[in-house]
C-alpha cells in the first residue's frame, strides 16, 4: 500500500502561551517546534502498515523552510519520503491550505502513482480547523472518515473504526480513501540514532505553492480571560494528609 | 430581509443534546443581528426528529426541518451533508450554525467542502456584516482568535461548554418542515457498516466526580498503584497525562487534554503533573483542583486552588492511610 500522512509544523509551548507585542501570532523564540499527537500516530500507523503489508510512505507537509525539520522527524521513524511545500511561514487558511496540498498530491500520484491512503492528524494542534483532510478528499474524489482510533487494511479496502460513548463504529471504505486519526490510535516509537541519522541526509522535494486564500483571515491573537489564582498550600509532605482528608470532607468527596 | 440562520440539531436520546442548545443560543444571537428567521435542521431519522421538534418551543425557532429520503440515516455523514446542502440552498439560507462537537465538526466540514465555502470551528462570538468578525478557539481553547469570515453563507460551529444554553422562553414550538432530498450513490458510499460495544469496567473519567491524575512524577506504571488506590477509597477514576500514556504507563483512553479527554469532576488531583496548558484544557471544567508537586514553582500552582509540597509517593499513601484510618475510628 502506498501511502502519504500530512503533518504541520506547530510551537510546542509548554506551562504558558505567549504572543508577540503586536499579537499577531505566538512568540516563539524560546520554543521548540512539534506536530500534534494526533499526526505522530498518523506518521507511526503509516510506517506500521508498510512494514507489515509492503508499499511505500511518505510525509507532505504544507509550511516555512524551518518545517523541514518535522519532516526529518517523520523520516527517522521509517517514512521513505518527504515533500516540503514551502511558504513563508505566515498563516494559510484551512482552504488555502486544502488546495495547495491536494495540487501537490495530484502532482505526487502523476510522477509516483496513486496514495491508497492518504492519513491526516484529526485536527491540527495550533489553528484546530478540523478540516483539511475532509476538503482534501472532496477535491480528490475520494471517501474520508475522521476520528479514527484503529485502522485494519484489506484486500483493496481498509476498516476505520471510530469510538462513540457507547463503543464502535466501524466504517469498511474503498481505497483509495482519507482517514484522519486521533491520538491513541497507536504508540508511537521513538525514532533511533541509526533511524535520525539516516532521516539527516535524505532528499527534500520542494516546491512554493500558490497562495489561494478562501475567505478566513486572522486578524488577530489573544489569550482568554483565565482568573489567575495561586494555589492555597495545605502542607507539605506526608504531614498534610490530615489537612487533605479535611479539605476532602470539606468538598463532600470523602464519606466516612 | 435575509436567508434563514440554519441551526444542525443532534439529540441526546429523544430530545435535543446539551451541545445542540448552546448553538441554538447561539445561532438566536446571529438570526437578531441579521434579522432573519432561526431555523433547525433536526440530524436524526425522520420519525425521531419529528417527535423531538417539540422540544424546541421557546428558543425562537420558527421552523424544524425534519430531512427524509433516499435511504439516509444518521450513519451516512455525507449523505447528510449532501442534504444539509440541498436544504440550505432551497431556503437561501444565511448561515449554517452547528455545534463544535466531535460530529458537528465532522458534518460542517463535508458541508463546507461540498459547497467549497470556508468554515470557521469552535466559535466564541459572531458581529456579522458582509463579512463577519468572528472569535474563535486555538489550541483547543488556550488562545483566541479574532478573524474575518467572508462568505455569501457563514458555515460555523460553536465551541461546546462556552455558552450556557438559554432557558426556554414562551416562544411557540416551531412549525414542523418535512423535507425530501435526493441523494446519489456516492453521497451513500460512505456509512456505518457494523458497531460494536465496549465492555465498560468501573467508573468513566468523564462520570467520576473525584479524579485522580498522575503525571511525570508518579515515575512508572507501578506507581500508579498509590494513585489508583486513593481513587478507589474515593470511589473516583485515575486519568493521566500525555507523559504517562506516550511512556505505555497508562492507556491513552487515560489522557486528559488536549488530545486526550475533557473532564469535569469535583475535585481533580493532579500528582506529578506540571500543568502544562495542552493537559490544563482537559482538565479546567474541574470544580477544584489539588495540587501535589515537589516544585512549588510549578505552573500547576497557578490553576489549582489547593496544593500540597512535596514527594506523591509519600503523600498520596499518607492520604489513603488517613481517610481509612478515619473511617475504622
Ligand atoms: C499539540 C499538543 C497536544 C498535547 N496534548 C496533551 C494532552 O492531551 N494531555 C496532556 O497531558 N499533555 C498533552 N500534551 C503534552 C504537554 O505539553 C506536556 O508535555 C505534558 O502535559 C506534561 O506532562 P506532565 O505534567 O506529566 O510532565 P512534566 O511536565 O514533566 O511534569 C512533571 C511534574 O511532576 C513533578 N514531580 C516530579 N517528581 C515528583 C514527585 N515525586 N512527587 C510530586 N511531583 C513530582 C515535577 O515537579 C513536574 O511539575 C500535548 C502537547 C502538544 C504539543
Ligand atoms: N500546513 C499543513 N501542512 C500539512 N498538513 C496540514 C497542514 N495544516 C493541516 N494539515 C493536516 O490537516 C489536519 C487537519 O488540520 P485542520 O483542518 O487545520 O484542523 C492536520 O492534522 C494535518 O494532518
Amino acid at each position: 500500500m502506498n501511502i502519504l500522512v500530512c503533518v504541520k509544523r506547530v510551537p510546542a509551548t509548554g506551562g504558558r502561551i505567549v504572543l508577540t507585542a503586536d499579537g499577531s501570532d505566538i512568540d516563539t523564540r524560546f520554543l521548540g517546534f512539534t506536530v500534534s499527537p494526533h499526526e505522530e500516530c498518523a506518521v507511526e500507523e503509516a510506517v506500521r502498515i508498510a512494514e507489515a503489508g509492503g508499499g511505500s510512505t511518505a510525509v507532505l507537509t504544507l509550511g516555512p523552510a524551518a518545517a523541514e525539520e518535522q519532516l526529518r522527524d517523520a523520516m527517522a521513524i521509517g517514512i521513505e519520503r518527504a515533500v516540503l511545500l514551502e511558504t513563508d511561514g505566515s498563516d494559510w487558511d484551512p482552504v488555502a491550505t486544502a488546495r495547495a496540498i491536494t495540487d501537490a498530491i495530484r502532482a505526487q500520484e502523476a510522477a509516483n502513482g496513486p496514495f491508497d491512503l492518504i492519513l491526516f492528524g484529526n485536527e491540527s494542534a495550533d489553528s484546530g480547523g478540523f478540516q483539511v483532510g475532509i476538503r482534501v478528499a472532496a477535491a480528490l474524489g475520494r471517501p474520508v472518515v475522521t476520528g479514527v482510533k484503529s485502522l485494519q487494511p484489506g484486500d483493496g479496502r481498509i476498516v476505520a473504526r471510530r469510538e462513540t460513548p457507547a463503543g464502535w463504529e466501524l466504517f469498511e471504505l474503498p481505497l483509495p480513501a482519507v482517514v484522519s486519526v486521533k491520538e491513541g490510535i497507536n504508540l508511537p516509537r521513538y525514532p533511533s540514532v541509526p533511524g535520525r541519522l539516516r532521516a539527516r541526509k535524505k532528499e527534500i522535494e520542494r516546491s512554493t505553492p500558490e497562495r489561494r486564500p478562501g475567505g478566513l483571515e486572522k486578524i488577530a491573537l489573544r489569550l482568554p480571560q483565565t482568573e489567575a489564582t495561586a494555589a492555597e498550600v495545605i502542607g507539605r509532605g506526608p504531614d498534610a494528609a490530615g489537612a487533605v482528608v479535611d479539605l476532602l470532607a470539606k468538598l463532600g468527596v470523602v464519606d466516612r | 430581509m435575509s436567508g434563514p440562520v440554519l441551526t444542525l440539531v443532534a439529540l441526546g436520546g429523544a430530545a435535543p443534546d446539551r451541545a445542540s442548545l448552546e448553538t441554538l443560543t447561539f445561532a438566536r444571537d446571529l438570526a437578531g443581528q441579521l434579522g432573519a428567521p432561526l431555523e433547525a435542521v433536526v440530524v436524526a431519522d425522520p420519525t425521531e426528529a419529528r417527535a423531538a421538534a417539540a422540544g424546541l418551543a421557546g428558543r425562537d425557532v420558527s421552523s424544524a426541518i425534519v430531512v427524509g429520503g433516499g435511504g439516509l440515516t444518521t450513519d451516512h455523514p455525507d449523505g447528510w451533508a449532501a442534504a444539509i446542502a440541498q436544504v440550505a440552498a432551497e431556503r437561501g439560507a444565511a448561515a449554517i450554525v452547528g455545534a463544535g462537537t466531535e460530529r458537528g465538526n465532522d458534518l460542517l466540514a463535508r458541508v463546507a467542502a461540498r459547497l467549497d465555502l470556508p468554515m470557521a470551528a469552535n466559535v466564541l462570538s459572531i458581529q456579522a456584516g458582509d463579512r463577519s468578525q468572528l472569535v474563535r478557539q486555538r489550541w483547543a481553547g488556550s488562545l483566541l482568535e479574532e478573524c474575518w469570515l467572508d462568505a455569501p453563507v457563514r458555515l460555523l460551529t460553536v465551541a461546546p461548554n462556552t455558552i450556557p444554553a438559554a432557558a426556554p422562553d414562551g416562544s411557540a414550538a416551531p412549525a414542523v418542515v418535512d423535507v425530501v432530498v435526493t441523494l446519489s450513490d456516492a453521497d451513500l458510499a460512505v456509512h456505518v457498516t457494523s458497531r460494536e460495544a465496549r465492555e465498560h469496567a468501573g467508573v468513566s473519567l468523564t462520570d467520576a466526580k473525584v479524579v485522580v491524575g498522575g503525571g511525570r512524577g508518579v515515575g512508572s506504571s507501578e506507581g500508579f498503584a498509590d494513585l489508583e488506590e486513593l481513587a478507589s477509597l474515593l470511589g473516583g477514576a485515575v486519568g493521566g497525562s500525555r507523559v504517562v500514556t506516550s511512556a505505555g504507563w497508562r492507556p491513552h483512553a487515560d489522557q486528559i487534554g488536549q488530545t486526550g479527554l475533557r473532564i469535569a469532576p469535583d475535585l481533580y488531583i493532579a500528582c506529578g503533573i506540571s500543568g502544562a496548558i495542552q493537559h490544563i484544557v482537559g482538565c479546567k471544567a474541574a470544580k477544584h483542583i489539588l495540587a501535589i508537586n515537589t516544585d512549588e514553582e510549578s505552573p500547576i500552582m497557578g490553576v489549582a486552588d489547593y496544593a500540597v509540597i512535596g514527594d506523591l509517593h509519600a503523600i498520596v499513601p499518607a492520604v489513603s492511610a488517613e481517610i481509612r484510618r478515619r473511617r475504622s475510628a
